[in-house]
């Protein structure tokens, strides 16, 4: 979707301001917060990619005014209210109300060192080889969905070349909607900046994304 | 930039009252979510304290540091991180959450390499520990594509003009870790004062390591 997450070469967002000697946490909250992202992620009931969407489906002040904790936390209230674990009169008072849905897994604290420690992988097997082949020249599609992808609207319509071929994995544009995970290959595909961004561009500047097959044609 | 520069700079400078407001906001709606899962028995509490302590106390920047002094150093090493970055970070005992499926990109004479997430926040938490504010936020994010040069001076790193510039935006599952170049001088270290030179903003690209003398 064009939200406001798409944030590639948008002008106006000031400097990037580095902070010194960067705690881990700016306030306790913080530290909450990431711990229940996690753990409702635990849940195994939705994916990733539908926690990106909802992240980026935000209002659009919201999410550029937002730090991203905040991003996760006003995430997890709309996936947990979608999936029956949380309704809104109980966000509204604070307390449980009534009995929701039962998640799949509940994560304890003797888990936590096993389930970090694994990760989520999301490659997986396919039957078909990779279309496109290192050092083969691709243009990305154009195309404008109002529903999740990871193809920046930066990078829509560019030819490139096709840098390496990284592996078959989830396809996050069907999976984020529960149209089941559709893997496909990932190519890194590098464009020059001057393909990009034209007049001005910076002449040194090359600017790679990690695309999936289907957002690919040969150039 | 120094750090007075980044907070006169920081947008919730000019308005405070806002700013607490905003801070407690976020604090009683963490904390409703936090007591109604609770009350439900969807999550144990302890299980965020223990999570919370991980990123705090085990899966940091000293990773990724440690990954970049044995390729610094073994010829072997840094050779498997080309062809099975996630394989040869594994070997240190680095695994698992937003670094399961890794890539190194190393720095040369002729070529900076950076790394961003235009479309959100992804980082090679394996080997670096949870991002850093800035680069979770609108500006480096929107930026680093367009105008690294600009973005690493205000990290106070200039670049050659004829150094080539290379950006990765993590558009998938593949995460980055940025091995820079070997300051001069450093023969004689052994891999735990290797480690020392190597920043967390060297790994992402922001940064270049620290020169021989900053050794502790």
């Amino acid at each position: 979707m064009n939200g406001a997450q798409d944030l590639g070469g948008q002008h106006g967002m000031g400097p990037v301001a580095p902070e010194m000697d960067e705690p881990y946490f700016h306030a306790e909250w913080e530290k909450r917060a990431l711990g229940l992202t996690l753990s409702c992620g635990a849940f195994a009931a939705w994916t990733i990619d539908e926690s990106r969407h909802a992240r980026e489906s935000l209002p659009p002040a919201t999410y550029l005014s937002a730090s991203y904790y905040e991003i996760w936390t006003r995430a997890l209230e709309t996936l947990l209210k979608r999936h029956g674990f949380v309704s809104a009169a109980e966000l509204a008072a604070g307390q449980m109300l009534e009995k929701g849905s039962e998640p799949k897994r509940i994560l304890t604290a003797d888990m936590v060192p096993a389930v970090l420690a694994k990760g989520a992988p999301c490659n997986r097997p396919v039957s078909a080889g990779p279309v496109f082949a290192a050092g083969e020249r691709v243009r990305t599609k154009n195309f404008n969905p109002e529903t999740h992808t990871r193809l920046p609207r930066y990078a829509r319509a560019r030819t490139g070349i096709v840098e390496a071929v990284q592996g078959a994995f989830v396809f996050p544009d069907d999976n984020a909607h529960g149209k089941g995970e559709n893997p496909q290959w990932v190519y890194t595909v590098v464009f020059d900046a001057g393909e990009i961004w034209g007049e001005g561009a910076d002449p040194t500047l090359t600017v790679s994304i990690d695309a999936w097959e289907s957002y690919l044609e040969r150039a | 930039m120094t750090s007075e520069d980044a907070m006169h700079n920081h947008d919730d400078h000019d308005d405070e009252h806002d700013h607490d407001n905003h801070f407690s906001d976020m604090q009683a709606r963490v904390k409703a979510l936090e007591t109604i899962l609770t009350q439900k028995g969807l999550i144990d509490p302890a299980a965020i304290d223990a999570i919370v302590e991980t990123y705090e106390t085990k899966v940091g920047p000293r990773n990724g540091a440690r990954v970049v002094a044995k390729a610094w150093s073994e010829p072997d090493f840094a050779e498997w991180l080309r062809s099975d970055a996630t394989a040869a970070i594994a070997s240190l005992g680095y695994t698992g959450r937003q670094g399961e499926h890794m890539r190194a990109v190393f720095n040369t004479p002729e070529t900076h390499n950076l790394v961003v997430c235009t479309l959100c926040s992804c980082y090679p938490w394996a080997v670096l520990g949870l991002p850093p504010v800035w680069y979770k936020a609108p500006p480096y994010r929107s930026r680093a594509v367009i105008d690294p040069r600009g973005v690493l001076e205000e990290f106070g790193v200039t670049l050659p003009e004829t150094k080539k510039i290379r950006v990765w935006d993590s558009t998938a599952e593949l995460r980055y870790i940025v091995i820079p170049e070997r300051p001069a001088g450093t023969e004689d270290l052994d891999h735990e004062a290797l480690a020392d030179l190597v920043t967390r903003d060297s790994m992402i690209g922001t940064g270049l390591a620290n020169p021989a003398g900053d050794a502790r």
